[in-house]
């Protein structure tokens, strides 16, 4: 058994192939502990935790009071071991860590790209140290320099007429989850000798490709080494394996704090811990190590970090994803596929931070929701998400199929295994935008520039249905051709000058890439064919022949009612567009997805596009993601849902959101509806929201 | 056969167990001066479903249903017996959970051809929802324009044929909440053992502006909604000559 055991931090667990190899879904497996039960174990804060939310509250108070930054970095560059140790309170705090030598001080990323980088400073008012920015203009190129350097007049024009937007050409792509759980598991001398031999397993004829490969193994390598400096200076040797949960903890965040000190990317998640760490809790909770409210408190003070995790931004970045989103996700639940549940009594810890430090955006609770979910916990996720409003919950059912059960939530949709599989961030081509084009020969009907190719443009006073479609077909391949050849040299020049070392690092050597693209105003192109097709849609051009309005006469069926006459639609788009996606080449073999999930960013694709034949006037938003237009679906939410739920999961492998809110009243009595059933036995009480008040008659009990 | 529609809710959770597929029914012969739906009175108009079209459109996203079913709303489901007896038929064929959400009001007791109908669609429906307007018999023809004989001898007609009823009642402040009027609605149906559960809304004015667009006008102009607290109170009046009555006919059995 020695042999399985070779450091103190794993003793008294199961052994397997993760004593061998680096495999913590393997561990996970062998080792954790299933809870059935309900929430009566849990714990409150303690006076510490109080005491050091309450120096946050104060802090966000300032912060507030600032204008929203309280403190930027603007002479250091932020790298993982760029600043000494900060504190909130050095005595309180069990869990160590900030992204600058102080809290609420926001480091400065320069390899993403200069100018947004000192746009970030000076919109909130600081300077860049000039050293800084001639260092990072002369001397060391950026991610943001080289993309310009080689994008095409058509790739720039596509750009700035905003039929693909949101590219991650100026800012760190983000959506990258390192195995933090590796640091934890193994420590980080195991992960640098695993790194080695993997470096060593290179070679031969120095292609571009392995010679790539060997410089990104070299980049991890330091990484690693650079987490345990950065470690050391908080006191911490992270070299050997965690020993108990505070450790397992500390040394898991340090991994993910040294992402995001190199990173400031548009999404860094954190993975899926909850279940991992319980294992931990559970031996030191079997052992006598730690109590309850002793777990209780490591995990509010780790929460309390993920949730001061910041970055300076620009205005126009916060304006896209309305506020100043993290997506610090962190995944839970879900089903194993052994068939167990993968609910843990960490989980329900993780959740009891939002009635400990009381509700917050950040981390983004996720709970991968099964059917097979025990059916105490599903009731504490209906009751968290009443009391609070801050648990997301994302289909296991349906993503475990074909991501296992070690997978995880990247932003808020993309899911990826973790440690095995990345992706390659690719925002959004504008269909609607580009129906227009279609109608228009490739001319912008805002600017009235040829963006796209100059096919022949309709010119008849009403729309025919098959032309359009004809011509919306040459219009889709043409920008899936344009899109991803953009993304091909986004990621590139990504990985050439703002590599993730330290996500990677916490990688398996070969990793699948996914190459995600993203579909922006798929509703409005829905409806505008519907009305084509089903109703007549004349149209209104300027002086110049460029169609700029267009006329509804009759009514069509609307995406979003359980029609399949539109809905067949949408779903044709979504596979036709992405059958186009695929016939072109992608950076480094990654796979192309695509997702439908523009949740603020919707506001912003619509402002900057004309009227379109459904009725919808120019600049007006596009509805979220795969949701219908506003006010056209008219059946309800399961209509509406049924919809959205046609569409190609296949073919939309990244994501389709559909935003549904509703008011607490219209969802039947208190809390029940969630976990599916609306017994009669249930007293509703003083705290009832519900217009309905409903009581229970019987009497028998 | 064919039925007179006026909308249909995919996603109803108010109206019967679980998450329901309610259909709203054209055609009502009452006028309840707080309806908030006059849209709904009109007969013979409305869009024409077939029930097995209605019954398609369910099964279609029937995963959505799982603890809840079917629920005929209105207007008065009632007023087209015929479509709804093979609309519930249907349902109970493919074993979908029924619900009838209804007034009660074309009930009349004794032997008539109507009556033997309403016998076989109690046959085929799981739960009936009764709406109780008020159950003073003056009151009520005051507030509905009909008597309430015929809605309490439905009532009683119910537990004779042993259909789980859900009591409904819409407290309007100075109309029906009157404290001996909610102690008799208590007292009655206290004494119907088929009587699962009671369900007190407040009434709301959200289908004022219907009235406006249809150009009827409103008779209770100035009536302010039922607030919360009332709506409470009323339950708990209701509910206190409720269960004397129940434990004392515990008591005689």
């Amino acid at each position: 058994m020695e042999h399985f055991f070779p450091y103190e931090g794993w003793t008294g667990f199961v052994p397997g192939s993760w004593n061998k190899e680096i495999n913590v879904r393997d561990f996970i497996v062998r080792n954790y502990n299933p809870y059935d039960g309900d929430e009566s174990f849990l714990e409150g804060p303690t006076q510490t935790t109080l005491d050091l939310w309450d120096q946050v509250t104060e802090l966000t108070r300032q912060e507030i009071a600032a204008g929203g930054v309280l403190d930027m970095d603007t002479s250091i560059v932020s790298t993982i071991t760029s600043h000494g140790p900060g504190y909130l309170d050095k005595d309180k705090e069990l869990i160590v860590g900030f992204q600058t030598d102080k809290p609420f001080k926001r480091a400065f990323h320069a390899y993403g790209g200069i100018r947004t980088a000192e746009k970030a400073c000076e919109d909130n008012g600081y300077t860049v140290d000039p050293e800084l920015k001639e260092f990072f203009t002369v001397h060391r190129k950026t991610h943001n320099a080289g993309v310009f350097d080689v994008y095409t007049p058509e790739m720039r024009a596509c750009r700035s007429a905003h039929i693909i937007t949101g590219l991650p050409d100026a800012y760190g792509r983000g959506r990258i989850i390192g195995d933090y759980r590796r640091v934890a598991l193994y420590g980080i001398d195991r992960l640098i000798e695993d790194k080695e031999a993997q470096k060593n397993s290179t070679g031969g004829v120095m292609y571009a490709d392995t010679i790539r490969l060997r410089e990104e193994l070299a980049e991890q390598i330091r990484a690693l080494k650079d987490m345990k400096i950065m470690a050391a200076s908080y006191g911490c040797d992270i070299s050997k394996p965690a020993k108990d949960t505070k450790e397992a903890i500390q040394w898991l965040y340090f991994g993910y704090l040294a992402a995001i000190k190199e990173q400031n990317g548009a999404a860094m998640s954190l993975g899926r811990t909850s279940t991992f760490l319980d294992i931990y809790a559970e031996r030191d909770l079997k052992n006598g190590v730690y109590t309850e409210k002793e777990l209780q408190e490591f995990v509010d003070h780790f929460i309390m970090k993920l949730r001061l995790v910041k970055y300076a931004r620009t205005p126009e970045y916060n304006a896209l994803f309305s506020g100043d989103p993290q997506w610090v996700t962190e995944s839970m639940a879900g089903v194993g596929i052994d068939g167990r549940h993968m609910v843990t009594k960490m989980t329900y810890r993780y959740l009891h931070t939002l009635e400990n430090l009381g509700p917050a955006p950040e981390p983004n609770l996720t709970v991968l929701w099964s059917t097979r979910l025990p059916e105490n916990f599903k009731r504490f996720c209906a009751k968290i998400s009443i009391d609070t409003s801050s648990v997301q919950y994302e289909n296991d059912d349906l993503m475990r199929v074909t991501h296992g059960d070690d997978y995880a939530i990247a932003c808020c949709v993309s899911s990826m295994r973790v440690g095995k599989e990345m992706q390659f961030f690719g925002a959004r081509a504008n269909l609607a935008k580009c129906l227009l084009y279609a109608i228009n020969g490739g001319r912008d009907e805002e600017s009235g520039k040829q963006v796209g190719p100059k096919y022949a443009p309709i010119t008849s006073e009403y729309l025919d249905f098959d032309e359009v479609m004809d011509k919306y077909d040459n219009m889709m391949a043409w920008l899936a051709g344009v899109y991803v050849n953009t993304l091909n040299v986004i990621h590139y020049m990504h990985d050439k000058y703002c590599y993730e070392k330290a996500q990677m690092a916490l990688h398996d050597k070969n990793v699948t890439r996914w190459f995600a693209t993203g579909i922006a105003g798929l509703s409005v192109v829905a409806d505008s064919l519907s009305a084509i097709k089903y109703a007549k849609v004349k149209v209104l051009r300027d002086e110049t022949g460029l169609a700029v309005n267009y006329e509804v006469e009759g009514d069509f069926p609307k995406y979003g009612n359980d029609d399949d006459r539109v809905d067949s639609i949408a779903t044709d788009i979504v596979h036709r567009f992405m059958e186009h996606v695929r016939r072109n080449p992608t950076y480094r073999d990654s796979i192309p997805t695509t997702s439908i999930l523009t949740i603020t960013s919707n506001v912003v694709y619509g402002k900057n596009t004309g009227a379109t034949p459904d009725g919808r006037k120019a600049g007006e938003a596009f509805a979220p993601g795969a949701n219908p237009m506003h006010r056209r679906d008219t059946h309800g939410a399961v209509a509406s849902l049924s919809s959205v739920s046609k569409l190609p999961f296949m073919d939309a492998q990244d994501g389709i959101s559909n935003t549904f809110s509703i008011i607490p009243g219209a969802l039947g009595k208190e809390d029940r509806i969630f976990v599916g059933d609306l017994d009669i036995d249930l007293d509703c009480g003083g705290a009832c929201c519900s217009p309905t008040l409903f009581d229970s008659l019987d009497i028998n009990e | 056969m064919d039925g007179f529609v006026h909308s249909t809710e995919s996603f109803g959770t108010v109206d019967g167990p679980g998450v329901r597929f309610v259909i709203f029914l054209q055609g009502c012969p009452m006028r309840c001066k707080y309806c908030h739906n006059p849209d709904t009175w009109e007969m013979n108009t409305g869009s024409v479903r077939s029930a097995e079209s209605l019954i398609k459109e369910f099964e279609r996203n029937r995963s959505f249903y799982r603890n809840g079913g079917i629920t005929v709303s209105g207007g008065e489901a009632l007023m087209q017996i015929d479509f709804l007896l093979e609309l519930f038929r249907l349902a109970k064929k493919k074993n979908i959970h029924t619900c009838l959400d209804t007034s009660g009001i074309t009930y009349h007791p004794g032997q008539s051809e109507y009556n033997q109908k309403l016998d076989e669609l109690m046959e085929v429906t799981d739960l009936v929802m009764l709406d109780i307007k008020h159950i003073d018999a003056k009151a009520h023809k005051e507030l509905t324009g009909h008597d309430n004989a015929g809605i309490l001898a439905f009532a009683r007609y119910l537990e004779e044929k042993h259909i789980p009823v859900w009591i409904r009642h819409v407290v309007v402040p100075g109309i029906t909440d009157d404290e001996s009027a909610l102690t008799r609605l208590g007292q009655f149906i206290g004494g119907l053992s088929n009587v699962k559960a009671l369900d007190v809304l407040p009434y709301h004015v959200l289908g004022v502006p219907k009235y406006r667009e249809l150009g009827i006008s409103y008779a209770l102009e100035g009536i302010p909604a039922a607030t919360q607290a009332q709506a409470v109170n009323a339950k708990k009046t209701i509910l206190k000559a409720f269960l004397q009555i129940r434990k004392s006919h515990d008591h005689q059995s």
